[in-house]
């Protein structure tokens, strides 16, 4: 934890203590300790079958660890605990775009207080005039601004993320990593986001922590300053560290 | 599901190929190739048509096949979407419940005919039981199948986001079965009729059905052919205001949409 002494005085947002996870006999995460600060933006990489949606999974409380403890704080008035955004968009084909961003409000505002967030909402994403669209028609992108309206609608503490860009064709996800980037800083929030793309990682992440066969092998902080672009010096020498790394588990 | 269609002129396009065949019946009539006692001419049955209208019959008639059947549809087409949805949400229910209804779906609903007969005799309950339970099956396991199908990720994605089991039930599993329900409902409808028909042709002393075999009786053959073509409009009717609905409540399916 050396690396992310800056964030040492930061309240935690979430901690995994000794936490297990097996299926079977197959244990997916073995003794996983990981404390993230609120507000910080953590990028979790690993080969597929390493562990990380299941982490995501126990974070958002979809799963239940088999050992361990995760402690969450709380948060505060009108905020919501944890928000997941998945690899697909998720969205209700059978309601309006804007009523698919208020179920993000299920049971904590009424419809009228619902409908009017929502609208503000999708102006923030970029879909300013779409409320009355039906999902069918919308684009892969425009779908998972939607599904990001929908997950931030609720304020919550944490907001996981599921690999959300990974069905996107590569323009539209640097958008989406851009926007994803710029809602952040506005809203901060704690992100937990899960990806395979270790550049999307080190764009967009606080601090990267690599899983590899369901412990944590390797956990830093990216210390570029933002704004950051794709393909600078800088985030090339963490690519190759992060790639490095990677790559010397296949050999081994 | 149909594709999405310029309506006016599909609407029109389907009604050239009836026409087309009433207009070569009338002249094969006319012509003498058709003689009167195997199939009368067009105009012998509207005749026939305008004749049942004065004395009121034919509406009398109408009146009660049509009330025999939406009375049935009604009572089996909700228990059959209350058990349907029972055995879609429990698993238990499915347990208990599904083996049975299988083995009853597979003895053909009309040979309870004579049994019904013994039961009810040839009052209106007997007409109602077979109906009801001719359109119970269809409706039961398209529900089931449509509960059933609703994508687990929708239902996941709506428990993530707090939504108790009613709101989850009227949010996202009701609307996601609800293409399969219509596709119960109408091979329901289409049972509906057929179970009707036969149920009045054997034991009634009213309707259509019966009409018809009155007809017979007389040797009236106009008759026989103006009930059954009757039939075939309110089959039809019944089918239209089915999609109608299906339009409406589907609009945002991408088969329905005829635009963004």
């Amino acid at each position: 934890m050396t690396a992310m002494s800056s964030f040492n005085f930061a309240e935690p947002a979430f901690s995994f203590q000794g936490v297990l996870r097996r299926f079977g006999e197959k244990s997916v995460l073995s003794s996983i300790d990981l404390t993230v600060e609120k507000g910080q933006f953590l990028a979790i990489i690993g080969k597929s079958g390493c562990g990380k949606s299941t982490l995501l999974r126990l974070l958002a409380g979809l799963d239940q660890p088999d050992g361990g403890h995760i402690i969450r704080s709380p948060v505060s008035d009108g905020q919501t605990a944890t928000r997941v955004m998945f690899q697909e968009p998720r969205l209700l084909p059978w309601a309006r775009v804007l009523e698919n961003v208020a179920v993000g409000l299920t049971g904590l505002a009424n419809r009228t207080e619902a409908l009017s967030r929502a609208h503000a909402l999708l102006a923030e994403v970029g879909l300013a005039d779409r409320d009355n669209d039906w999902p069918a028609v919308l684009s892969g992108g425009q779908r998972q601004r939607v599904a990001l309206a929908r997950a931030l609608i609720g304020q919550p503490g944490i907001l996981a993320l599921d690999e959300p860009l990974g069905a996107l064709d590569a323009l539209t996800r640097i958008e989406m990593q851009h926007l994803l980037s710029s809602v952040w800083q506005r809203q901060k929030f704690t992100a937990v986001l899960v990806t395979h793309d270790v550049s999307e990682a080190i764009l967009l992440a606080d601090r990267v922590v690599v899983l590899d066969a369901g412990k944590i092998a390797l956990d830093i902080a990216i210390t570029i300053p933002r704004p950051r672009r794709h393909g600078t010096p800088e985030a090339a020498h963490f690519e190759q560290m992060i790639l490095g790394h990677l790559l010397d588990d296949e050999r081994a | 599901m149909p594709a999405p269609t310029n309506s006016r002129h599909a609407v029109l396009i389907g009604w050239v190929l009836p026409v087309l065949i009433v207009v070569l019946w009338e002249t094969l009539s006319r012509a003498g190739v058709i003689t009167d006692n195997v199939l009368p001419a067009p105009t012998a049955v509207f005749a026939a048509f305008l004749r049942f209208l004065q004395t009121g019959e034919l509406q009398q008639n109408i009146g009660i096949s049509a009330w025999r059947a939406l009375t049935g549809f009604a009572i089996g087409g909700s228990i059959g979407f209350g058990l349907g949805l029972a055995n879609g949400l429990s698993a238990l229910s499915r347990n208990l419940t599904d083996t049975t209804l299988q083995m009853v779906r597979n003895v053909p609903h009309l040979a309870l005919i004579p049994l019904v007969i013994l039961w009810f005799g040839i009052d209106e309950e007997a007409k109602l039981f077979l109906v009801a339970l001719g359109v119970f099956f269809p409706i039961y396991v398209n529900t089931l199948l449509g509960i059933q199908g609703v994508d687990p990720q929708l239902v996941e994605m709506g428990r993530t986001y707090g939504m108790g089991k009613r709101k989850l039930l009227i949010k996202v599993i009701l609307p996601g079965a609800l293409p399969s329900i219509f596709t119960g409902m109408r091979y329901g409808l289409g049972i509906m009729w057929l179970t009707l028909i036969v149920a009045e042709t054997i034991s009634a002393t009213s309707g259509l059905g019966y009409m018809a075999m009155q007809a017979r009786e007389f040797l009236q053959i106009d008759v026989v052919v103006l009930s059954i073509l009757i039939y075939a409009l309110l089959g039809k009717l019944a089918d239209s205001i089915a999609r109608a609905l299906e339009r409406f409540s589907l609009q945002w399916h991408p088969a329905f949409q005829t635009g963004a």
